[in-house]
This record gives C-alpha cells, structure tokens and sequence, in this order.
C-alpha cells in the first residue's frame, strides 16, 4: 500500500508540476518554440519588456488588481464584522448573495455586470474593471475575514466599551488590528484572483483599456510566443511567493492564538 | 451613542448597497433580458418574447450544450476519483506533510490559470514533452495528436478544476472521526463494505460541495475549450461568449446563462439536502 500511495502522489505531482517546469524552462530556452533545449538566454525577457502593448496591459492589470485587492478586503472586512456583530432585517440575504455569488460560475457575474454597466450607461474601462473585480473578491474576502472573528474574545470588546469606546474605535483601533493577519491573506487572495481573471474582464473592459489576461490570450490564441513565456514564468514566481507569504501568515495565527 | 448607531448603519448600508447593487440587481436584470427581444441597432427591444428560449432547443445548439455537459461531467468524475485520494492521505498524514502537501497543491491553484491552460497547451503539443515521454518509454511508435481534440480540453479542465474537488474534500475528510473506522473493522467489516458503509455515507458533504464548485462553473470556462479545443464551439461559456460579443444576440446569451443558473440552483439544491440528511454535524465547519 505504501507504494502505491507514493506511486499516486509522484504522479498527482508530475501532473500538476510539468507543465509550469516546461513552462519556465522554456522563457530561458533559446529555442524559439521550445520544441528541444537550445541554451540558456533572457532573450524572451528583453522581448518582453520591449513589448510596449504587453507592458501597458501588465500596468493596468496590477493597477486593478492593487486596487481591487485593497477595496475588497475593506469592504469585505467590514462586512464580515458587520454579519457577525450586528442583527438586521436582510442578514440572511445578505449571506445567501456572498453564498451565490462566490459560487457562481464567473461567466454568469461577467455577463450580469455587464448588463448593468450598459443600463446604468457606465462606459467600460477603468471604473467598470474596478467595480466588477471588488464584487467577484468580495465574497472571498468576506469569509476569509469571517473566519478569523469567530475564534475571537468578544470579552475585550465588553472591556473596551465600559471604558468608553464608541463603535468606531472598537473596529478601527481593536478588531482591525487583531485581524490584521487575516487582512493580509484576504488581501493576497484577492489579488491573485483580480490579476488571474480572465472571463469577467473580457466581458467588462473596453478596447481602451486592456489587461493582462485577455492580451495574453490573445497572443496565444495563434501560437507560442516567447515573450508570453518569460511573462508567464514572473507570473509562477508571483504566485509562488504569494502561496508562502499566506504561508507564514497562517503559522503567525497559531502563534498567536498560543499566546492568548 | 449617536456614533454607533452611525458607524453601525454606515456598514450595513454600505455592504448591503454593494451586495444588492452589484450582486442582486445584475442577475434580475440578466434574467429579465433573457426574456426579450433582440435587435440590432440598440442590442434588445423592450418587448416581451419567448423565442430566446425557443432557440435554445434548437438542434444545433442543443448539441453543444449536451456535450458540455458531457465535458463538464467526465471532469468531475476526473477530479472526484483522482482528488479523493489525495484529500485522505492527506487528512491522515503527520501535520507536517500535511502543510507541505496543502501547500504543493496551493502554488499551482493561485498561479494564473491562463498560463497554466497555455503551459497544457504547451505540453501536449506533438513535439510536446508528453509525447517525447511516451516515445522514449516506447509506450507509442509516432507521435499522438492530443491538441484540438475533447482529450486536450479535458486534460485542461481537469488541471484547472481539481484544488476546487480537494479542498471539500479535504475539509470533510478531515474532520472524520477515524476510530468509527476503527469500530467498523473491529466489528468485521472489510476494506469495501468499511469504504461503502462509514466512509462513503460520512464524507458525502464534501464530495457534493466539490462537485458543485467544480461541475457548473467547468461548463463556463470558455478560453480553455477555444485554447485546447481549437475553433469549435464546445462549452456553454463558448454559446454565451459568443453571443454577447461577437454575434450580439443579448436575449439569447442571457437565455443560455439562465440554463447555467438553473443547473447550479439544482446543484446548490441537492448539496442542501444531503446536508440536512447528514445532519448538523457536518454544518459545524460551516460558515454562516
């Protein structure tokens, strides 16, 4: 038995690493086409920021990504410490629309936001990328944050609030700190999902302003492109050390809870 | 005082508002343009008609959307069959390995899944490393076709789709209380009927929470099927991407959508159900 599970892993592992070691290798590989190992180069990586289109979709794709990032994870914090505290007429809607909305497939959010962008006149580009990529982060967001209060002591609130603590400064100078660890990794996933979209942009952009994802697919749409390589493996790195920040943000947590 | 109830109703305004805005009152208004008449000049007419839906059983588009669901169905049967193992090995390893194995099945979940589609593409290729392995392993004596065809599409969304089947599952698994199991041998049960009878029945929410997020959302992965599947249409997020973009028939696209709410309502239905029949205890985990 003992084999066979190392038998499946090896070959779960060869699946899921192959193709982004083939990847990687070839934005160093001088062979144009990648079709055999021609030698070491950065060639792709000069193409690639000579590339004045690429690079200019690459700056607006982190622009929104930070944006959306920062805005989903306050909303999002915000509204986790809202369910959770206060008791309202459209609680129960209000979860069943982040259940519905983080479990719908993206195609049926693009399309829907993009009805409502053409009805409310809003012209896509900047502002209709932005408002689409917060509400696709914000359910995540939302139950990253969610998850992190519930281990809370809401002792200390009781405490800060026989001091004389108003509702404002318990969240701005009690919960937002203690949950600052869940900010951060409510932040990276939200991040990595707004630069990762590639369906609810193409529905919602213009050709004013292109992003990343839909200009890659479009260069690859034809055939391999060396530049698209190099991009591509800065990309595996990102992710990379995104994975381990979230990582080591996580351990933080179980010291801390140690602690208390 | 005055401030609580202003910093109170500041957040719940606020979040609501974003919710309704941009949550509710899109999907309404999509379902609502399913149900209207197409036009050209000004995308729909305001005028009530059926025919979207009329359209939708039309032989030819019927087929695609059989065969996405068809797709659709093979990669979550992939995903459940081939993902299981990993979620149980993985809920019974040391906490160490554990965290590593979470974490290898983490790094290629947050890379981009564009990339990732094209590092497949790139791969299976006939010069591609996969058939270069095979004709040195001497598995194959000419290199396979595998680009354009359902295999590649599948190969795809099976890469793309599997960390939605494990991660359920892992949450499940993890929380099974193994001496049931060792109860059941105890009590003379074998490898199968322990499988069918405790371990099946008792990771039941986790297999249906992975095959929702994995079964609906597949069928809307459009530039995976236009990547590995060549020009032909073959999901239903090809059907609705084409739709809107470039045939601009809105009514008929949003129609199309609508049999992908549905199926997920069903979806969403069923994981209701088997929840409430395994009880509350499975709900523990559950965020509400």
């Amino acid at each position: 038995m003992r084999w066979l599970r190392a038998l499946y892993f090896f070959l779960i592992f060869f699946y899921l690493y192959l193709p982004i070691t083939v990847l990687v290798a070839n934005a160093f590989n001088s062979d144009r086409y990648g079709m055999r190992w021609g030698g070491l180069t950065l060639e792709w990586f000069v193409d690639m920021i000579g590339n004045q289109s690429l690079m200019e979709a690459a700056r607006h794709s982190l622009l929104i990504a930070l944006c959306a990032a920062t805005l989903a994870t306050l909303i999002g914090a915000l509204a986790a410490i809202g369910l959770s505290r206060y008791r309202f007429w459209g609680r129960r809607i209000i979860q069943g629309t982040t259940i519905t909305l983080m479990m719908a497939p993206d195609i049926i959010l693009a399309i829907a936001l993009l009805v409502l962008f053409i009805a409310l006149g809003i012209s896509l580009g900047f502002w209709s990328l932005l408002l689409a990529h917060i509400t696709f982060c914000l359910p995540f967001t939302m139950v990253t944050v969610a998850s992190r209060l519930q281990g809370f002591d809401p002792h200390l609130l009781d405490a800060a609030r026989d001091l004389g603590a108003t509702e404002r400064t318990l969240i701005v100078k009690i919960l937002l700190p203690m949950m600052r660890p869940a900010l951060i990794a409510s932040w990276l996933l939200a991040f990595t999902l707004s630069l990762d979209d590639v369906i609810v942009s193409s529905f919602v952009t213009g050709p004013s302003y292109d992003v990343l994802p839909l200009k890659i697919f479009s260069m690859v749409k034809v055939g391999v492109k060396p530049e698209v390589n190099a991009l591509a493996a800065l990309l595996v790195l990102l992710s990379l050390v995104m994975v381990l920040i979230s990582q080591i943000l996580l351990k933080e947590k179980t010291n801390y809870e140690k602690l208390t | 005082m005055k401030a609580t109830i202003n910093t109170k109703w500041f957040i719940i305004i606020l979040v609501s508002g974003w919710l309704v805005l941009f949550g509710v009152v899109p999907l309404l208004l999509l379902v609502a343009t399913s149900f209207l008449t197409a036009d050209h000049v000004n995308l729909v007419r305001f005028q009530p008609s059926l025919e979207s839906y009329r359209q939708l059983i039309d032989p030819v588009y019927l087929s695609v959307i059989s065969r996405s669901f068809k797709l659709a169905l093979i990669t979550t049967l992939l995903c459940l069959v081939l993902g299981y193992p990993y979620a149980w090995y993985t809920a019974r390893f040391p906490p160490r390995w554990r965290n590593t194995a979470l974490i290898l099945l983490m790094i290629p979940f947050w890379t981009n899944s564009l990339v990732r589609t094209y590092a497949i593409r790139m791969v299976l290729g006939t010069q591609g490393i996969v058939n270069k392995l095979l004709l040195a392993l001497g598995v194959i004596d000419a290199p396979i076709r595998f680009m354009y065809t359902d295999l590649a599409v599948i190969a795809g969304l099976f890469y793309l789709m599997l960390p939605f089947m494990i991660l359920p599952l892992y949450a499940s698994t993890e929380k099974l209380d193994f001496r049931l199991i060792e109860a059941a041998r105890d009590l003379g049960a074998g490898s199968l009927a322990t499988f069918r009878k405790v371990i099946l029945p008792l990771t039941l929410p986790g297999i249906v929470a992975g095959c929702v997020m994995v079964f609906v959302p597949t069928m809307g992965l459009y530039y995976v099927a236009s990547l590995l599947g060549g020009a032909r249409q073959l999901l239903i997020g090809n059907l609705i991407q084409q739709q809107f973009l470039s045939a601009r028939d809105w009514p008929l696209g949003a129609a199309t959508s609508v049999l992908l709410i549905v199926a997920m309502a069903f979806m969403l239905a069923g994981y209701a159900a088997i929840i409430h029949r395994v009880g509350g205890k499975a709900r523990k985990g559950d965020w509400s």
